[in-house]
């Protein structure tokens, strides 16, 4: 991502493009976008990564944490059809050099998530995914599952609970 | 700013970072992480709870020409916008983008009880609306069918609950029944979202409901 945003480097940008590209097509299916329209919203963020890549900075969040907002935005914007409200940018201050230290925490807290998440047990993971796909809303999740809501939303504060403990 | 008592749940910051909110409110809640770093954090943390749900979610397969037409699409240019800086006033940009200005180009409508109301654009359901409460004044007391986000931007309102002042965010939900009495000093003005009409307790703002959509 660094040799994209400093280098302009476009090996660097097919190598990233293998790696991303079928997961946020498979993202976007799951979270009801037919193929075509999945594989078009994919080519646009990742077209976008590209233009917007000097806008990424490592120390306040990973690459795949990066392309997730780019492709959840585009999710939002093309299959919800919905405007994206995004937060104020925070005012420049007077930082130095990005931090390498700081990159590198990030880095390895990233990593500690992704760990944290593939060992949740399975029904709490198949929630918190199910979350993020939006493919169904709680009281659906409810109706197709055969569990009440008030399980539902324990079991997702369950999960989420684990991931801090795993963070801490 | 660290005055700020009253935040996002889980289940909310959670929704925006999944982009399942409806519009009206992920602007409440794009608003409230303008002002509060706590809650800023917080997102963080939900967005890279994405970034690793997507890193583990299914391969698709993609056409054959796919990488070629992303690099054909990116030479056409950069057609996404920029964030706009802010404008300066009390509303934090996202707000500032619908309403088309700060607190001076809000177009206010009366809705009784000294209480004025702006609705504001949104799809997907839920309503967002501004109201400004002058001091000292009361809203109706109501109950919700819904979810109720209510955003304090300028002075400060107190209910059954608690006292929430300038960048404090209550979630009301179907349990609660208040009556919010703004603070005595300037007007509270206060960024409302709801995915359900709200429930009046006396006859009279239940009239004044059908008219004015609350």
């Amino acid at each position: 991502m660094i040799a994209i945003r400093d280098g302009r480097d476009q090996r660097a940008f097919a190598a990233l493009f293998g790696h991303f590209a079928p997961r946020i097509k498979g993202f976007l299916m799951r979270s009801g976008a037919a193929p075509d329209l999945a594989e078009e919203c994919a080519q646009e963020v990742m077209a976008t990564l590209w233009h917007k890549a000097h806008l990424f900075d490592p120390t306040k969040a990973s690459a795949a944490t990066w392309i997730f907002s780019i492709a959840r935005n585009r999710l939002i914007d093309r299959i919800r059809k919905q405007r994206r409200p995004e937060p104020q940018d925070l005012p420049w201050g007077p930082e130095g050099e990005p931090d390498q230290a700081d990159a590198l925490a990030l880095a390895q807290d990233t990593e500690k998530l992704a760990q944290a998440l593939a060992t949740l047990p399975d029904k709490q993971r198949l929630l918190i995914e199910r979350a993020y796909f939006g493919d169904l809303s709680h009281s659906e999740i409810a109706a197709e599952t055969g569990l009440p809501l008030g399980t539902i939303k324990s079991r997702i504060r369950l999960a989420l609970d684990r991931l801090r403990h795993a963070m801490n | 700013m660290n005055t700020i008592q009253h935040h996002l749940s889980d289940a909310l910051l959670m929704g925006y970072a999944a982009g399942t909110l409806p519009e009206a409110f992920s602007l409440v809640v794009a608003t409230h992480v303008s002002l509060c770093d706590e809650c800023r954090a917080r997102l963080g943390a939900y967005d890279a709870l994405g970034g690793a749900v997507m890193e583990r979610s299914d391969h698709a397969d993609l056409a054959d020409d796919c990488l070629a037409a992303t690099l054909a699409l990116i030479t056409q240019g950069d057609r996404t916008p920029t964030a706009k800086p802010h404008q300066g006033g009390i509303f934090p940009t996202p707000l500032q983008d619908y309403v088309g200005g700060d607190l001076d180009a809000v177009k206010w409508r009366r809705i009784g009880g000294g209480v004025s109301q702006s609705l504001l654009k949104t799809a997907g359901g839920a309503t967002v609306r501004l109201l400004r409460i002058p001091g000292g004044t009361a809203v109706p007391d109501h109950g919700h069918r819904g979810s109720e986000l209510t955003l304090v931007l300028q002075g400060a309102f107190r209910d059954e609950i608690s006292r929430f002042g300038t960048g404090d965010i209550e979630v009301a939900n179907e349990d609660l029944n208040h009556q919010p009495i703004a603070e005595a000093g300037p007007d509270c003005i206060c960024l409302a979202a709801t995915d359900a009409p709200l429930r009046f307790n006396a006859l009279l703002p239940r009239l004044a409901q059908r008219f004015f959509g609350i």
